[in-house]
């Protein structure tokens, strides 16, 4: 059996630590990561609470098959109350924290309360002990995680940590792992700096064991087969995630200028080509790939800036090499604000790794502040002199350090676009859902994206869905529903699984329903599988509506919904959300105002979750 | 706690290759562990693979075999057990607990004769013999008899079995 069964619940109020046991019924029902984190949110918090109160809880979840030698196994999940979107959040991450929890023993760590000062976790097995992180507080997440290591004097450590804006409650701070992996979305990080944690430090020697090793090694020998030879993950290998920005430019579906126009003239230098092309001082950006936890594919880069660069001529301590582009950073620092100078992005990135926040969030924040200084909403007195021009590449990594460090108008840039654009008096220039910020894909251009960024259940989001075939195929919004609500449903259940959503490269349910069986010793067909999928896209969905959410939060902003395409194989299209929403509350078995039926609910095992939703009407 | 204490940056770095050359045994047959940073990705599949042969679970902390990381990730480096030729480990042994299998050139922990006293770990001049909290002996690589896991795990070759260069 590959799950601990064991919970650490941390009450950092009281600073009390305790082991319980996991609940195996919920673990049968959520797996675990993303979906049996929920779970056990769900359990020990009011939705409705202030997530950026000492009410809302913070949870590290890793899945069945984190930590074992199954491809990409080093994924866990970041859940809790999203301060960016006010709803359910679950962050998902990899690098090597996560398989290092549950080699210290433990399937789910709980986070509640609040510590009266800055703390940090450390877990070494069934050491547990919540060290003051006073000298910490106020450093970045690189010096954080090599100064616990070093105190510790254990190398071997993993951290996961926040920076200033986690710290300071920047909307979209994230929780970094293994210095540039990340729980990025929704704002996790802020969560973590409103309850006084800097860290979690973990160093484990319990191992994972498998139910039946020799049947294991044998099916894991095969899904690992299956990757190699797959065409789409030595894609991933070679060219990381950037692949996508010549795909979406030539295809039309590239937002630009915060979603202005949909191809970038300059994509040509921002793309994996020129992550490998040596500039005019003969210097290369990329320098080479490197792998997650268990992972086989290794998607993730790893590059360095040349050292003549505006950004870091000066700074020496960033002649280092780091985490590179991958496709939504590039995006993000790159053709949604109209910038094309590859080291600036480069830069930009160690902005985001170093001080803890979403790249994504961050960069369509940064744009719409540029459209809402070029329309002259705000000028250089807001800005602290700095013009914010679409394509002014310094005013990007001048942005990304006073929002990291939480100065200047990098405060105003740290509420996210949503709150931004209505501080501003213009909140429709904020390209978001739920107050969470578009990736790279244009709605207009790819309607199933559309569609399940807006009924996405942590705001908009391009990993909660995958319709990407069926976009590319067909411009329209006819039958985009289905696809769109099945693969909501196969993404929830391999976030739950500890494994990484890059394998469906090469792997369909098919494949995890394998590897989960000869795990855990028990058969899981795909059916199941599925069906604990549908099961936390529903468990999700009330929590959203017992926080307070409605129908109306399942929108796009009018620039995607009136404003035409101007370019692109959707030239003239706009997103036809108005179409595929009803039939997709259908297929769901919601009520046309997006609630769920009793008899869905009776069907997946949730009825019990209703009560407090008629309460709170 | 860690079995496997770091090593210095400059001594992982001399020891990318590792070929064997035990006087007993004919160079040209003996096979060894090749070790390629390069290739290296830092996935862990190497010690996970060592982890579940000799412990009978996915624990990397027990892994004769270790990766480590540099500057962020830039370079990353498998390292295990080189097989010295003089091997100090097997000489400094009180209790003549190591042996050579000449067949391999694999110096080999025999775990009756082991008390657990720690000499090996440090006359070993690279960290790569080390006390096993579980057992309480020592443990070392042995090639697995011939048939590295590691190897056998690696995905993109930076662990090979062969016939060193």
């Amino acid at each position: 059996m590959t799950w601990h069964k064991r919970v650490l619940r941390v009450d950092l109020t009281s600073r009390t630590v305790k082991v319980e046991p996991l609940n195996m019924e919920w673990a049968n029902d959520y797996l675990g990561g993303r979906g049996l984190g929920t779970k056990y949110l769900m359990e020990c918090m009011d939705p409705a609470v202030d997530p950026m109160s000492e009410k809302n809880a913070l949870i590290f979840a890793t899945g069945p098959l984190t930590g074992t030698a199954c491809s990409t196994s080093g994924r866990f999940a970041v859940v809790t109350k999203g301060p960016l979107t006010n709803a359910i959040a679950a962050s998902n991450s990899g690098g090597k924290f996560g398989a290092e929890l549950k080699f210290a023993g433990y399937d789910l760590l709980i986070l509640e309360g609040k510590a009266d000062s800055p703390v940090y976790l450390l877990i070494q097995d069934d050491q547990v002990e919540i060290h003051d992180a006073g000298e910490y507080w106020g450093t970045t997440v690189w010096h954080t995680e090599e100064a616990i290591k070093e105190k510790h004097n254990d190398p071997q450590i993993k951290v996961a940590s926040i920076g200033v804006a986690g710290e300071q409650g920047v909307r979209y701070a994230c929780v970094v792992n293994d210095l540039h992996r990340a729980a990025g979305r929704s704002g996790v990080g802020a969560v973590m700096g409103s309850k006084n944690i800097k860290a979690v430090a973990a160093r484990g020697t319990v191992g994972v064991p498998v139910a039946d090793a020799e049947a294991f090694k044998k099916v894991v020998k095969h899904t690992h087969k299956l990757l190699e030879d797959s065409a789409g993950a030595k894609d991933l290998t070679n060219y990381g995630t950037n692949a996508m920005i010549d795909t979406m430019n030539s295809f039309g579906g590239l937002p630009t200028r915060n979603f202005q126009d949909v191809t970038f003239p300059g994509a040509d230098n921002i793309n994996p080509e020129a992550m490998t092309t040596p500039n005019e001082n003969n210097h290369t950006n990329l320098i080479t790939n490197k792998a997650c936890f268990g992972c086989t594919i290794g998607c993730g880069r790893i590059a360095h800036i040349d050292k003549n660069h505006f950004s870091i001529k000066d700074r020496q301590q960033y002649w280092h090499a780091s985490g590179g582009l991958e496709y939504e950073t590039a995006f993000a620092f790159g053709p949604v604000i109209g910038v094309d100078d590859i080291d600036a992005l480069t830069f930009a990135g160690y902005m985001m790794n170093e001080h803890g926040m979403d790249p994504i969030s961050f960069g369509v924040t940064l744009a719409a502040a540029m459209e809402l200084f070029e329309l002259g909403v705000i000028t250089e007195a807001d800005t602290d002199g700095v013009a914010l021009n679409f394509g002014n590449a310094e005013a990007l990594t001048i942005m990304a350090e006073k929002t990291g460090k939480y100065e200047g108008f990098g405060q105003i840039l740290g509420m996210g676009s949503k709150r931004m654009c209505e501080h501003f008096g213009r909140p429709e220039l904020s390209m978001s859902v739920k107050g969470q910020e578009f990736a790279g894909y244009d709605s207009r251009a790819l309607q199933g994206m559309g569609l399940g960024y807006a009924t996405s259940n942590r705001g908009a989001c391009h990993l909660r869905h995958d319709c990407f075939t069926e976009d590319m195929a067909d411009q329209s919004g006819n039958g985009k529903a289905w696809p769109c609500k099945t693969t909501q449903d196969k993404t929830a259940m391999i976030d739950s699984t500890g494994l990484c959503l890059f394998t469906t490269a090469a792997w369909d349910t098919e494949e995890f329903q394998q590897q989960i069986s000869v795990a855990c010793g028990s058969h899981w067909s795909s059916e199941r599988l599925l069906e604990v999928g549908e099961r936390i896209w529903n468990l999700e969905k009330l929590f959203n509506l017992r926080s307070g959410l409605t129908m109306a939060d399942d929108t796009l902003p009018p620039r995607l919904l009136e404003t035409p395409a101007p370019g692109g194989i959707a030239k003239g299209r706009v997103a036809e959300l108005g179409t595929m929403l009803p039939e997709y509350y259908a297929l769901r078995g919601w009520t046309q105002e997006g609630i769920p039926l009793q008899t869905t609910l009776d069907r997946l095992g949730l009825s019990d979750n209703q009560k407090p939703i008629a309460a709170n009407g | 706690m860690p079995l496997v204490s770091l090593a210095s940056k400059k001594l992982v770095l001399l020891f990318t290759t590792l070929p064997i050359n035990d006087k007993r045994v004919p160079i040209v047959t003996v096979k060894s562990l090749i070790l390629d940073a390069d290739k290296c990705t830092s996935c862990l599949q190497c010690e996970m693979a060592c982890s579940l042969e000799h412990e009978g679970l996915f624990s990397p902390a027990f892994s004769r075999i270790k990766v480590f990381e540099f500057e962020h990730g830039k370079r990353s480096v498998p390292y295990t057990c080189t097989q010295c030729e003089e091997a100090w480990c097997m000489h400094v042994c009180p209790t003549e607990a190591i042996t050579v299998n000449s067949e391999l050139g694999t110096k080999v922990v025999d775990e009756s004769l082991c008390v657990g006293c720690k000499v090996c770990t440090m006359a070993c001049p690279y960290g790569t013999i080390n006390f096993n909290t579980r057992s309480g002996k020592v443990t070392k690589c042995d090639l697995c008899d011939g048939d590295p896991k590691c190897a056998e795990a690696c995905p993109t070759d930076a662990i090979t079995y062969g016939v060193a260069p």
